[in-house]
């Protein structure tokens, strides 16, 4: 069955057609061509999908594009114009945070909502005080980096460059 | 996945209408958990109802002094509120415990407590399970048990062949939480409105594995109270899991101190959030010492039957929980006393 | 011995040059190859374990809107090569595994495909499978040989009469898991046949090896080599997963020929992986040490059980470590091996080594303990003087400066009796010696072309994230005595030179190598001002080779425990490797890839296993959700050094390979580390809470 959705990605707008089956990744990936987002495991089980729906962090695997009509979404590709670097991606690059590449688009955009979630005060699992405020610290990246696995094992790097990124803000 | 018919109608009474006339139709919050499903072949629905923006989104104020979960509120949202975090720690605590960031900014009041319980026979729609298939048999028992009950079970190794047989756990930290804090779940369905306590929204699989709830078809989750609390309530979640992040848990711990007593659900041991009652009533109006709680948890535990299985069974839950319970009021304690 | 080449862009920690477009997502991998009307492709699996298909109802199927094809064993086409009986992929109903691939189809969107297959209605003759591995099952046997061409079984002097004899023995057996490699990427392809073009079948395929793939492929459906492209830039991740293709390249091309002129693609299914890409074999490793009381070995006896499939034989090679590891005068290693109804094992990030590196080293430990001795002590007295293996000199070894420097960095000499308690933790601390051979593949062909200024140097390589993008750039510039800036290498494609698998680390060793030759021949011919078009080849059999020594990079491993000391959880705060590897040609990649391996290590330790239930046949945990990779915020503090190594044996660059050395050991380490923190001995793989629990205060 199908629908006919409006979105927005990387500030481009799109009129498409999608089955009602279909997720937001793959209509990305196979409708529109943008592969940023990556497919790991289909199932909400490796974040390498996370892009910024309306501005936050999200897996569109687990998402059907039929209920997100209208959306806003930010992938890698999106961050920055072409030729740029956001200074995360610039932090990655740096820091030697990725190996293979194909769960980086995913921590990249990850990242973006982490530094995000710290500047509103959100709490994660490790925050001693949950009424204190929450520091860019080594515990607190990493859970909060959590949601992205990295079969290459790039976590000892990808720590530093959210740190960078988040310091350089 | 098979073809399903998708709608998003305009109010909360239309969608309930919706579902309640389609007998295969089901809701969509923030999918989380359904859209898993329907790409596994677990949920084959005919209609999907989408009702992730016509129910509330906020965290308000109840006159009572407690908080009203809109059901449309985002995980990640009710663990950031303020009050949430002062009042509810143990809340909080189990929501940043649940999952991961990116899920739970979809993942939604309403939703993450009728998430489906969880095991990896029923997860794979090629091994039969009572609760895919009604009748076809368990496959858990005697398989990999290292996530399921212990609690809410009748024997150590039941008949794979009965139809009631079933050994998975419900999956959900949060609801964990809610059993604790004791709150109250608004419900409205094709006959109106009603409100139930939160541990009588789950069910253990009796004679029908398939129904993990009490809800009733089209009976939609429209908030979830949190009742006021005495002050000098100190609340925790503890979880126990294989991985520091993300990871369902194999054991978890809510508890919620008060003058008159402990509040106590475990997580991980049962089809439903585990209500410790047997172990509540051991303790009331005595001090938490370490031996006292021991004892208590000794009583809850006393009918836990551990599940042999492949790479070792389940058996370590039991004395997992004994400790984690003991560990966590032992901490909640010290707290207050420093 | 070889003149290493000059480092100037070697030794240098260059930013990746494919940084930018893996940052930003736009590096494309095998499925995202932009191709005109895609159709997409999903599988059909069995759901037993062993026996017959014997229908399959697909005419409800075939006839819906939107269906290009369904192939089953019963309508597609006959291959030219079932040698290999992975490959023979649809060529008989029979069964031989639960998750064989019994179907493909081919839809104009992937959600009909997914349906449409899920949907398709199969009947089976089943007959009772065997897929428990056990070592008392008579039905174990030698294999010929090993993987890698090892011999099966080795033997010299007596280990049953020191064992007898000895002051000290272990006798203990131990257990390494079944591990998945799941790389992020799935294995996926894109496919093209074109019946009337010159190359009719082109594969953009997720490939640790464009050429090894061609020839596979090629020779599978009967055709020349040159009548196939295989394509891949990036791959997203292998860990051997992608070193031989696996059934599914065979599908989708089969699924590309029946219908020809439309590209098509395929990617495996998470849980798909878990039947089709292979993984390791569980161990099952008993190991007998024999010591005098000043530790020095006067046996050492590995013998391994572990698993195959029926219809194709792999033969991890276990024991090998143990065969050069350390001096003793009587020494044993076998293999046995029972061939089971499960998916097909294959490699996985050190093949051997890594399952073999954990049974010899926790061994040691508890030598080590039995005779109140350093382990680190422990394993610098059995130092043997030339390979006890081949009896051939080393081409350099400097395990005791790895495990001197790695006990000085990590603060070895705090780690006191044991038990020791902060807070709510038990800590403890832990070492085991790493290795990993230094490999050369036997063909490679480099170009070297002088294209508008430029120096180009192209080989089929591929990067796994390994950074050949990055460091073949540096070889070539060092060869050629010229600025890095001044050099672009072209990779992934067979259109370039012949290039080897990237495996057994040996991707640089050999790319370089021939690139270093193509240098070499390059500027023999052209001198130091060459013309634009310009170009020589050159082959890495041109290079020198030494035969005469016994070539090794080693490391050690220290790591620190912390045992919960209320419910048993394990976090490992902090890792720490030191390694001999030879020359590191990109220390900023090196290090991610010592890193890398480390962590996987330390997965391995703590969280990763594939539950195997051999009821129905199958991995039980096959997905993410359940089978547990380590993340971010179960690592702390890893860290990776190396010693400034100069090797002039191995090859002109002097690297020995890094990337797989990192994950050989870690096991061990975090094992020992447990005991050390709570007493409490395990010899089977993972390390988790619930083995734990029982040995708590």
């Amino acid at each position: 069955m199908d629908a006919e959705i409006s979105l927005r990605v990387d500030g481009e707008s799109h009129r498409l057609t999608v089955d009602t089956r279909t997720t937001l990744l793959d209509a990305l990936r196979e409708r529109l061509g943008n592969t940023s987002p990556k497919k790991g495991c289909d199932h909400g089980q490796c974040g390498a999908c996370t892009v910024l729906l309306d501005g936050r962090r999200s897996l569109i695997c687990l998402a059907l594009a039929v209920a997100h009509d209208g959306a806003e979404i930010t992938t890698a590709d999106g961050l920055a114009p072409a030729g740029e670097l956001h200074p995360v991606q610039q932090a990655f690059l740096e820091q030697d945070a990725f190996q293979c590449g194909y769960c980086t688009p995913g921590q990249v955009c990850s990242a973006v909502g982490v530094l995000d979630e710290v500047d509103r005060g959100w709490p994660s699992h490790v925050t001693e005080d949950l009424t204190g405020d929450v520091e860019l610290s080594h515990d607190e990246v990493a859970e909060r980096m959590s949601g992205n696995l990295c079969r290459c094992a790039a976590y000892v790097n990808i720590v530093p460059a959210v740190q960078q990124a988040g310091g350089a803000r | 996945m098979k073809p399903f018919s998708y709608a998003r109608p305009g109010d909360v009474a239309e969608a309930v209408r919706e579902v309640a006339a389609e007998p295969n139709a089901v809701f969509l919050a923030g999918g989380t958990n359904l859209v898993d499903h329907l790409k596994l072949g677990v949920a084959t629905p005919d209609l999907v109802v989408d009702v992730r923006t016509l129910t509330s989104q906020e965290v308000t104020d109840l006159p009572d002094g407690g908080l009203r979960l809109g059901a449309a509120s985002t995980n990640s949202e009710v663990a950031a509120d303020r009050r949430v975090r002062e009042r509810y720690p143990v809340l909080a605590q189990a929501l940043l415990a649940g999952a991961t960031g990116q899920l739970r900014n979809a993942a939604t009041t309403g939703g993450n407590p009728l998430q489906r319980t969880r095991c990896v026979y029923f997860q794979d729609v090629t091994t039969p399970c009572n609760k895919r298939e009604p009748g076809s048999g368990c496959s858990a028992v005697g398989g990999y048990t290292r996530y399921h009950a212990v609690l809410g079970v009748d024997a150590a190794l039941p008949d794979p062949d009965a139809p009631g047989t079933c050994i998975a756990t419900h999956p959900s930290d949060m609801a964990v939480a809610l059993a604790a804090l004791d709150a109250q779940v608004q419900v409205l369905g094709p006959s109106g409105a009603r409100t139930l306590p939160f541990t009588d929204l789950h069910r253990l699989p009796g004679d029908d594995p398939a129904t993990d709830t009490t809800l009733g078809h089209g009976e939609l989750i429209t908030a979830i109270d949190l009742p006021p609390l005495p002050a000098g309530t100190r609340s925790a979640y503890r979880k126990v899991r294989d991985r520091a992040s993300y990871a369902f848990a194999l054991v978890s711990v809510a508890a919620v101190v008060t003058d008159d007593g402990v509040r106590l659900a475990l997580g991980g041991v049962a089809h439903t959030p585990w209500r410790a009652t047997r172990a509540e009533e051991l303790l009331r109006g005595r001090a938490l010492t370490d031996d006292v709680v021991r004892a208590a948890m000794d009583a809850e535990l006393a009918a836990a039957q551990p599940q042999p299985g492949i790479d070792g069974g389940n058996g370590f839950k039991i004395p997992l929980v004994h400790r984690t319970v003991v560990a966590t009021l032992r901490q909640l304690t010290t707290e207050a006393q420093a | 011995m070889t003149d290493l080449l000059e480092p100037r862009a070697i030794g240098q920690a260059l930013v990746r040059r494919d940084g930018e477009q893996k940052v930003r997502g736009t590096a494309t991998y095998a499925y995202e190859t932009p191709v005109e009307n895609p159709a997409f492709c999903h599988p059909v699996q069995a759901t037993i374990a062993r026996g017959r298909v014997t229908a399959m109802d697909t005419a409800a199927a075939e006839a819906l809107d939107g269906v290009l094809a369904v192939l089953t064993p019963f309508n597609a086409e006959r291959l030219a090569s079932t040698d290999d009986a992975e490959y023979a992929v649809l060529q008989s109903p029979e069964v031989a595994f639960r998750g064989q691939l019994i179907g493909v189809v081919v839809a104009e969107t992937s959600e009909l495909a997914r349906e449409v297959a899920d949907g398709i209605t199969v009947a089976y003759a089943e007959q009772p499978h065997d897929s428990e591995l056990r070592t008392d099952r008579p039905d174990l046997y030698a294999p010929e040989q090993v993987n890698a061409g090892h011999p099966t079984d080795t033997s010299e002097g007596d280990v049953e009469a020191a064992m007898r004899s000895a002051e000290v023995t272990v006798d203990h057996t131990y257990e390494t898991q079944m591990l998945h490699n799941n790389p992020i990427e799935p294995h996926a392809t894109t496919a093209l046949w074109e019946p009337g073009a010159d190359v009719p079948l082109t594969l953009w395929d997720s490939t640790q090896g464009v050429h090894p793939d061609r020839a596979a492929v090629s020779e599978v459906f009967g055709l020349d080599e040159q009548q196939v492209r295989v394509v891949c830039p990036y791959v997203g991740g292998g860990f051997g997963s992608k070193g031989n293709p696996h059934a599914n390249v065979m599908l989708v091309a089969m699924a590309a020929r029946a219908l020809p002129g439309r590209p098509v693609k395929l990617a495996l299914t998470r849980q798909q992986m878990f039947f089709l890409a292979g993984y390791r074999t569980p161990t099952i490793q008993r190991l007998q040490l024999a010591a005098d009381r000043r530790g020095r070995l006067q046996a050492i006896a590995i013998d391994v059980v572990e698993q195959t499939s029926k219809v194709k034989e792999f033969a991890e090679q276990t024991g090998v470590p143990t065969r050069m590891m350390y001096a003793s005068p009587n020494r044993r290693s076998t293999h046995r091996l029972a061939a089971l109804d499960v998916p097909i094992p294959s490699w996985m990030r050190a093949p051997g080594e890594c399952p073999g590196m954990f049974g010899p080293e926790v061994a040691l430990d508890e030598l080590a303990e039995e005779l109140g001795m350093d382990p680190v002590q422990l394993r610098i007295v059995n130092e043997p003087d030339v390979d006890p293996d081949t009896g051939k000199p080393w081409s350099s070894r400097h395990l005791v400066e790895c495990l001197r420097e790695g006990a000085q960095r990590f603060g070895w000499s705090d780690r006191g009796p044991g038990r020791r308690r902060e807070g709510d933790w038990f800590v403890g601390y832990g070492v085991a010696s790493s290795v990993y051979p230094t490999m050369r593949q036997a063909t490679s062909t480099a170009n070297v072309r002088f294209e508008r200024g430029r120096y180009v140097a192209e080989i089929g390589a591929a990067d796994l994230g390994t950074g050949a993008w990055t460091v073949l750039p540096q070889i070539a510039a060092d060869a050629l005595g010229v600025d890095v800036a001044d050099v672009e290498v072209r990779i992934g494609d067979t259109r370039y030179p012949t290039a080897s698998v990237a495996g057994g680390s040996s991707g640089t060793n050999t790319w370089g190598s021939a690139v270093s030759v193509a240098a070499r021949e390059f500027r023999d011919k052209f001198g130091t001002d060459p013309h634009d078009g310009d170009e020589a080849s050159g082959d890495v059999d041109q290079a020198a080779m030494d035969e005469d020594h016994a070539a090794y990079a080693f490391g050690a491993q220290f790591a620190e425990v912390r045992v919960h000391a209320d419910t048993g959880e394990l976090r490992v705060p902090r890792l720490t490797g030191v390694f001999a590897c030879g020359r590191i040609i990109n220390p900023r990649t090196a290090r991610s890839q010592l890193i890398g391996g480390m962590t996987m290590g330390m997965s391995m330790a703590l969280h990763e296993n594939s539950v195997f239930d051999p009821r129905i046949g199958q991995v039980a945990n096959h997905d993410l959700a359940e089978y547990h990779i380590s993340v971010n915020a179960d690592v702390q503090q890893i860290e990776a050094h190396w010693l400034d190594e100069h090797d002039p044996y191995v090859n002109v660059m002097g690297s020995k390979g890094i990337g797989e050395i990192g994950i050989t050991g870690t096991a061990a380490a975090v094992v020992n580390a447990v005991h050390h923190a709570t007493g409490v001995r395990v010899r089977s793989l993972p390390v988790t809470l619930d083995k734990m629990v029982p040995g708590l205060p």
